[in-house]
């Protein structure tokens, strides 16, 4: 589903990589954590996958289309196929919770029949059912997050990417997040996440990269979060 | 779907910035107001030609009794130089720019005179002797004038050789240097606009940011983001350009139709049809303005 082949991504002329050098595959329906300290490259990571950025070197290729080549008008197409998840959840905060799903239904062109029947759904299965006409700003932190991660779904994508989706959520919040990003990932979605979580990471025992000032040190799997334990 | 919900976003985009929305439209207005005056002035140029070009002689006055003229020292005009004056008018030189020449002779001179002032109390002193006798030439082409008027004055009995159409001439150039005085001011109006423009755009493109970024990261196509910027620059610049239009129907309708056409109404005048034949190429001239300013500004603050 995702693969890179060499790539490294240079920032600025001159600068040390933010990738370097790195090959590895993801296959569909797979679980994968991506950890590392700050600045390892998990989000260049995560930035390449979504062609918000381009490759310096090396080839990138997801859902079998080789980004280096794609050319920009069809960016927008690919990431139909890719939903994102972050650590600021990014909701409009003038939208209630149901407007907030349909907007990425809206704004690629989905019958408002579709939105209809698609947004309860999606909204049900990540447990936020009865709060559609909420406004963002009176959720609590994990069910914000479960907006986004409604958001990020709702069009069934085949690849979930999340950047630090528990960074801002207690312990047990997070848990929540992480149940619901399993069940997602059971219904064949892959799912990358990026995380420094290393509780979450130790307990759900699934395929671990490690990322070291941009190049891959660990490829695991059914792994933990630090490599010395 | 798709159609409702671009045009929620780009009432809610005006409404955010209705501050910015109302100073392009008075911008645009303003500036095309200048355009379709120019236009206007043109076309005013246009009419009077084409009416009075096809009525404008040239009229050589003939020597009467008592001229001062040099030409005139041998008195009123005799029969061997009216001679003279029609062999140098069928002149190979000069025929080929001549139409035809008709002959007013001082008694028809008189008459007409006595018709125009018959109000005034000092037409009565004047006689028939006081009258000029006169060629009316009418050209082929009326900017031809000069080949005729060289060869014809100074001629011995020629008092004086008038063409109407340089009166019109110096009205045409005041008119002329009005074209380009509103012509100037318009350009400088649409480059305040432009910029104006430009700007309301980047604000608004800044102040949806967030939701510009969620568009972008669930596969919005870039046309489906940028549109509703674009309309609303080019919305805000056609209600100027219909203001313009009303304000030139307005002006035409009160300072021309009702003002100048009472005081003066030989001249043909525009009239508010010529304002809705300008109509079009002025809203034209507004959606370009706004066209081309979010181009500018979109491909650097909505980027894919």
């Amino acid at each position: 589903m995702i693969r890179f082949e060499n790539v490294t991504k240079v920032y600025a002329r001159g600068a040390r990589p933010a990738l370097d050098r790195v090959s590895l595959d993801v296959e569909r329906g797979e679980f994968v954590f991506l950890v590392g300290a700050s600045g390892s490259g998990k989000s260049t990571f995560l930035r390449l996958v979504l062609r918000e950025e381009r490759a310096s070197a090396g080839r990138v290729f997801v859902a079998g289309k080789e980004l280096g080549t794609l050319s920009s008008w069809k960016v927008p197409q690919l990431r139909r196929h890719i939903g994102a998840v972050f650590q600021d959840f990014r909701l409009l905060p003038n939208k209630t919770v149901f407007e907030n799903v349909a907007f990425a239904l809206q704004v690629i062109g989905k019958p408002r029949h579709h939105i209809l029947t698609t947004v309860p759904d999606t909204l049900e299965m990540v447990g936020l059912a009865g709060k559609e006409k909420r406004r963002p700003h009176e959720l609590s932190g994990g069910e914000q997050q479960r907006v986004a991660i409604a958001r990020a779904f709702v069009n069934r994508p085949n690849i979930l990417l999340c950047d630090e989706p528990t960074g801002n959520l207690d312990p047990t919040t997070s848990l929540g997040i992480m149940r619901l990003l399993d069940r997602i990932n059971r219904t064949g979605t892959t799912v990358v996440m990026a995380t420094h979580d290393d509780e979450i990471v130790d307990q759900m025992r699934k395929r671990v990269i490690e990322l070291s000032t941009g190049a891959l040190v660990r490829d695991q799997s059914r792994g933990v979060y630090g490599s010395d334990r | 779907m798709r159609l409702q919900f671009i045009l929620s976003e780009i009432g809610l985009g005006l409404r955010r910035n209705l501050s910015m929305t109302i100073s392009v439209i008075l911008v645009t207005f303003v500036s095309l107001t200048f355009v379709g005056a120019a236009a206007l002035l043109q076309t005013q140029i246009g009419k009077m030609k084409d009416d009075w070009y096809d009525k404008v002689e040239v009229s050589v006055f003939l020597c009467p009794q008592n001229s001062t003229a040099p030409t005139c020292a041998s008195g009123e005009v005799s029969d061997d130089q009216k001679a003279d004056i029609q062999a140098a008018l069928a002149s190979p030189e000069v025929k080929p720019y001549v139409e035809k020449v008709y002959t007013e002779t001082k008694e028809q001179a008189y008459e007409a005179f006595q018709e125009q002032f018959q109000d005034q109390f000092w037409a009565s002193a004047a006689t028939v002797d006081d009258m000029n006798s006169s060629y009316r030439i009418k050209l082929t082409d009326p900017e031809k004038y000069s080949v005729v008027s060289e060869v014809i004055s100074g001629r011995a009995g020629v008092e004086e050789v008038k063409d109407q159409q340089r009166l019109f001439d110096r009205l045409f150039s005041v008119l002329n240097n009005a074209t380009l005085l509103a012509g100037g001011l318009a350009l400088v109006m649409l480059l305040a606009a432009v910029l104006l423009i430009t700007t309301t755009i980047r604000l608004s493109a800044l102040s949806r940011k967030r939701e510009t970024g969620i568009m972008r990261l669930v596969g919005a196509s870039t046309v489906f983001i940028q549109l509703p910027f674009m309309l609303e620059g080019a919305i805000a610049a056609t209600i100027g350009a219909l203001l313009a239009v009303g304000g030139l129907w307005v002006g035409v309708t009160y300072l021309v139709d009702d003002w100048l056409g009472e005081s003066a109404g030989w001249i043909p005048y525009v009239s508010t049809a010529d304002v809705l034949t300008i109509a079009p190429a002025l809203i034209a001239v507004a959606i370009l303005l706004a066209g081309i300013s979010s181009l500018v500004t979109l491909s650097r603050y909505t980027k894919v």
